[in-house]
Order: C-alpha cells, then structure tokens, then sequence
C-alpha cells in the first residue's frame, strides 16, 4: 500500500465496535475491531488496567541522546531516520565481496545459503513469485534499514553507514535500478522508486465465508 | 517422524496392541514391579526437574521438509500429538528466531521507550519486576504455521503441520502501564518493537493493540522465560501473529504511522491474487486441529477412540468445534472443555468408535465472532497459495485406512 493511502485510512479511521451474535450455523462473522489505521485488532480483552492511587512510576528518564545508537530505525516511505554518510555502487561491490558473498554468491545472484537477491520484477502474477528486494521492497530505504540492523549475519550492527549506503547502492544496481555511477545518501535512497511499491493491500480479512453445514454438506 | 521417534512410538504401539489381546484373552496375574520392591533417586536439589526418560521421544523438531541450510533463522516446532491439555511446557514451547538465541544477562539488559513520548524512559529489569503484574494464557502460533502443507501433504505428523503453536500462561506488566508512565503523543498511532538479538527483529503495531492487551512479559509457565523465547523480556500480542511479540526485547518506540520494515513488506506477507500483497495481516483466524488420531499414528483396530485436538481464535474464544469422520460430508459437534478462554488453545474432544473401515477425521472450529474455519479451497477461492504462504488456517483431513494407519491428506479430500 502506498503510504498515502495509509495516512488516508489513519486521518478517517474510527473503531468500530464488536459485532456479535452472528447465528450459530451462519458464515462470516470475523474481525469487526479496527486500529485507526485499519488494522483488524480481533477481540478486544477485558484488559483494564486498574490505576493505583499510588502509581508505582520505575522508569528512568533517558536523553534520546544517550539512547541514539539504539535508535535504527528508518521510516522507509519517506527515508525518515537516515543518517549522514554516502556510498556508491563500485564501494558496494568491494564490501559485498568482503563481507557478502559467502553467503549470498557472486553478483548476489544466490550462494551456499540464500536464494538470488537479483531480479524477479514482474514475475509475482505468476508462479513462482520471486522475492528480492528489487521485485519485493516497496520502498528503498527498507534497504539500508535491514542491512544496517541484521546483517552481515555473523557481525550485525557493525558496518558503518556509508557501508550500509554503498551495500544498498550496489543491490540497487545490480537490480536495475539504479545507474552504475550512482550513489546513494540520506537525500537520493528515499527518491528510487521502487516497482512493487503499490504492490500492498492492506489487511481486509475476514475474506473467507464458510458456513457451518452439519449434514450432507459435500 | 524420525528413526528413534518411529520405534519409540512403535514399541508403545507394540505394547499396547499386546496388551488389548491379553485384556480381550483374560487378564495376566499381575507381578510386583521393581520399582516397589527397592528404594527410588533421592532428592537432587541442584537439578532441574527433567521428563522420565521413557518420554525422551517428545522434543521439538525442525522441518522434516525444508532443509535451512544455515541454523541461525530457523524454526522448531511443538509436539502436539503428545501434549495433553492446553499449556505447553516450556521445554517444547516451538521457536522461531531470524538469527539465533542470544544469551542476555538480566542484570545489564535494558529496555526504553521513547519517539512521540513526553519523557523517553529506560528500564532495568529490576524496575520491570516492581510493577504490578498479570498473568493471561494464549495461545500462540506462527504465522507460517501450516506452510508446507497448503494443497498436498508433505509433512507427516501433526508436530510437523501445526507445531509452530503452543499455550503459554505469560506473566509481565500491562504494555499501557509503561507507555502511560512515558506519556504517549497524542499522535502517536504506531509502535514499534525491538529485539537485542543478531536480527534486531522489528515490528509496527497500531497503538490501540498495545493499549488493550499487550503485555511486557518476563515469565512463562511459572517461570522466567526461556533464552529461545525471549529471556528475559519479550513482547507479548495476544492472539497476533507470533513474530509480532519481539523477543529479547530493548526498544519501544512511539510513531505516527508504521515503518514498513522489511519483515512486514518483503516478509510475513500474504500473497494475493493479481500479484499482490495483504500487508499487517496480524490477526490468527480460527483454527483448530485433531491432535489424536493424527498424522503418523497408529490404531489398535476397531473399538472406541477419544478423538481429541486444539482450536484457538485470535479474534476472540472458541465457541463450538465440529468433527467429521467421513471427509466432511457429516459432522458432529465435539465437547468443549473448560477452561474456554479469550485467545487460548481450547480442548476439544468427541468419542468415535471405529468400524475398522477407512475414514477421514477433520475438526472445524467456530468463534466467538460466528466466524466459521475454512477449508483450502475456501482459502485458495480468495488468496493466491503461492511460494512459501503464510496465514494457514485451513481444515487439517487425517486418513485412516483399514490397517489403522493415520495419513495426512490435505489438499486430498
């Protein structure tokens, strides 16, 4: 989905109530409870939480300062989060042959443990549906976020972020999505558009309407 | 079922079978066993308390049918066919992590919550176990529960189709305890949840879930988690999908929208047709499996069985469980046994007699909400069943055959 139209669910979203009641031997029913945001929540518990005349208060205030090298996440619509720091294609390909390769093979078309991270645009109306981040990542920056928090998996958390805006540079690339001379930072990662980026529906089960047939039901 | 499994079982089929025909004969003249004619173990303080060694069969087990080929992001799953009851214990809770067990030290873990909060705060795990606590069960279950198994049977036993689920008693504080305390924005309308393992697994959470029943849990079952379920601090979301309850967990983080994080666009989405993708698709529907007669079991010829399994909802509680013997032309309403709670495993049981002539058993569970568990071809009529699918939720068929084999047949009948 794209993130205007979820802004647009979030901006009209009202919760509406449980519904209940359906008749026993009838179908549908499902998941009535939404998030602002349109989320299916389920049921809602009889959670409450009873407040202390004394409210027992543990926390510790912290400084987002102090807590900055916790703080990874990338918004990735809109590259929220990115850090200074650029890398290019060819610096991406020196590191991904250093520290990549092992696992992902040559080109990163697939080695001794993943399946190819090159390719499959246009192949999810059929079967198989490939998944790479070209086809499948709606949004580039999902690119440097994951990169940066997991991997390489044997020493996550430990390239730098020009590393981290190379290695995404060079997938790009090698994806056709990016030219060979290009070089990815905070402002131009954001801005490649991506080809599965209206890919998404947002969840709208319950979609299936069994019905509860007791007697010669096949 | 592997080699040692397979004689195990078939050793207590052997004596079972042999007892029956002893029992159908006249009864044997009982001998005083061993083990009342000598002293047994004395207390071992020091130890802890392990399963009799004559149950050492009953473990988790990884996919007979995926061969991972790294051991890092990887999954174990639950054997239900021996669990009895609803709570599983903790030794056999499954597992699903993306880059392995961490071994954290409670005593220089911290967890913090900050973005759109009027004072981002930390918490040591001194301070979390002050707060007041709640204990709830629930089930839960992986949304890949089942994904081998969508249109032919490739997994043997009901460990292999539907172990990515267990029950758990979770004990923590209240997720809007600590939220409150932080003092949310009013725009914050998602959160997001952090693990301190090698994957830094992260999720997007609307924030009325985490206000309603999310809990910051730190026990499990009567004690503190497991190191491969979270030790010593994980998210639990009730009847969501199960990655959405970040183990390990370190960072809270309070938003306007969500992240779109790789693990909830290029992973834990659901294929739809025309090439598309349902996104944030969190709730479990409900489900339900026989657990006993199922896949890999044998039966001890004709005569009476307890027909028995699970049925949960993440959409509320269990309200009826149907069994067929005949493919699902007929069913029968089982016995629900309490407890029945809001987003739990849920017992059910029915009586069978077995002619000794071939069946095939299904359950089929209704919910709260009047929802009734699909079929795979009710699923296949509205989403695309392509590629590793998640979200299987569909009416699990087990075969007998006139030899009292039990065969999965999903897909087949």
């Amino acid at each position: 989905m794209s993130s205007a139209r979820l802004k647009g669910i979030v901006g009209a979203g009202v919760a509406s109530l449980l519904v209940f009641g359906c008749a026993n031997l009838g179908g549908g029913g499902g998941m009535a409870a939404k998030s602002s945001s349109g989320i299916p929540l389920g049921s809602s518990g009889p959670h409450a939480v009873q407040p202390l005349p004394d409210r027992p208060r543990f926390g510790k205030a912290i400084s987002e300062a102090d807590l900055a090298a916790w703080n990874i996440d990338i918004r990735t619509p809109d590259g929220q989060g990115l850090p200074a720091g650029r890398g290019s294609v060819a610096e991406g390909k020196r590191i991904y042959e250093a520290q990549c390769i092992a696992c992902h093979g040559a080109d990163a078309k697939g080695g001794a443990v993943y399946g190819t991270m090159v390719g499959g645009i246009g192949s999810f109306k059929g079967s198989p549906r490939v998944l790479t981040p070209g086809s499948m990542y709606p949004y580039a920056p999902i690119l440097f976020d994951y990169i940066r928090r997991s991997m390489p998996m044997d020493r996550p958390q430990t390239l730098t972020a020009s590393d981290v805006y190379a290695l995404s540079a060079y997938l790009l690339n090698l994806n056709g999505l990016v030219p060979a001379d290009a070089v990815m930072d905070q402002n131009s990662l954001p801005r490649v558009q991506m080809p599965n980026r209206d890919g998404f529906l947002i969840d709208d089960r319950p979609d299936t309407k069994a019905v509860r047939c007791m007697t010669n039901c096949k | 079922m592997a080699q040692n499994d397979r004689r195990s079982f078939l050793r207590k089929t052997a004596a079972l079978t042999g007892a029956a025909v002893a029992g159908q004969a006249g009864a044997a003249p009982l001998a005083v066993p061993q083990s009342a004619q000598e002293p047994g173990r004395i207390i071992d303080e020091t130890a802890y308390g392990v399963p009799s060694k004559f149950e050492a069969h009953v473990k988790r087990r990884r996919s007979d049918v995926l061969k991972n080929r790294q051991n890092l992001s990887d999954w174990s799953m639950t054997p239900l066919q021996h669990q009895p009851g609803i709570i599983t214990p903790n030794g056999l809770i499954f597992e699903r992590h993306h880059a392995g067990t961490p071994d954290i030290d409670p005593r220089t873990h911290r967890l913090v919550i900050h973005g759109m909060v009027k004072q981002p705060l930390q918490f040591a795990m001194d301070d979390l176990l002050r707060y007041p606590s709640v204990s709830r069960f629930h089930f839960h279950e992986c949304s890949g529960n089942g994904l081998t198994d969508w249109l032919k049977p490739a997994s043997t036993t009901v460990q292999q189709t539907h172990g990515l689920l267990s029950g758990v008693l979770w004990t923590g504080v209240p997720a809007s305890t600590l939220m409150d305390e932080a003092g949310i924005d009013p725009r914050g309308k998602w959160v997001l949840f952090e693990g301190a393992d090698g994957s830094a697994h992260t999720r997007s959470v609307p924030m009325e879930k985490v206000l309603d029943d999310t809990l910051i849990a730190y026990g499990m079952n009567g004690e503190a988690l497991r190191p491969e379920n979270g030790y010593p601090v994980r998210a639990v979301i009730p009847g969501w999908e199960g990655n959405v309850s970040v183990k390990w967990l370190r960072r809270i983080k309070v938003g306007d929208q969500p992240w779109h994080f790789r693990s909830e666009t290029a992973r834990y989405t659901d294929p739809m047709p025309e090439g598309k993708w349902r996104q944030f698709s969190m709730v479990m529907e409900c489900k339900s499996v026989i657990t006993s007669p199922s896949g890999g079991q044998q039966l001890k010829g004709p005569g009476f069985y307890e027909v028995t399994g699970l049925a949960w909802s993440g959409a509320g509680k269990i309200r009826a469980v149907d069994v067929s013997f005949d493919g699902g032309r007929n069913w029968r309403e089982a016995t629900l046994e309490e407890p029945i709670m809001d987003k739990c495993l849920t017992r059910f049981k029915v009586g069978w007699n077995w002619d000794g002539s071939p069946a095939v058993l299904m359950s089929r569970a209704v919910d709260s909400t009047g929802y009734v568990q699909p079929s795979v071809q009710d699923i296949q009529k509205v989403r695309a069943i392509v590629g590793f699918v998640q979200h299987n939720s569909a009416i699990q068929p087990w075969s007998v055959n006139a030899k009292g084999e039990v065969r999965n047949v999903i897909g087949q009948a």
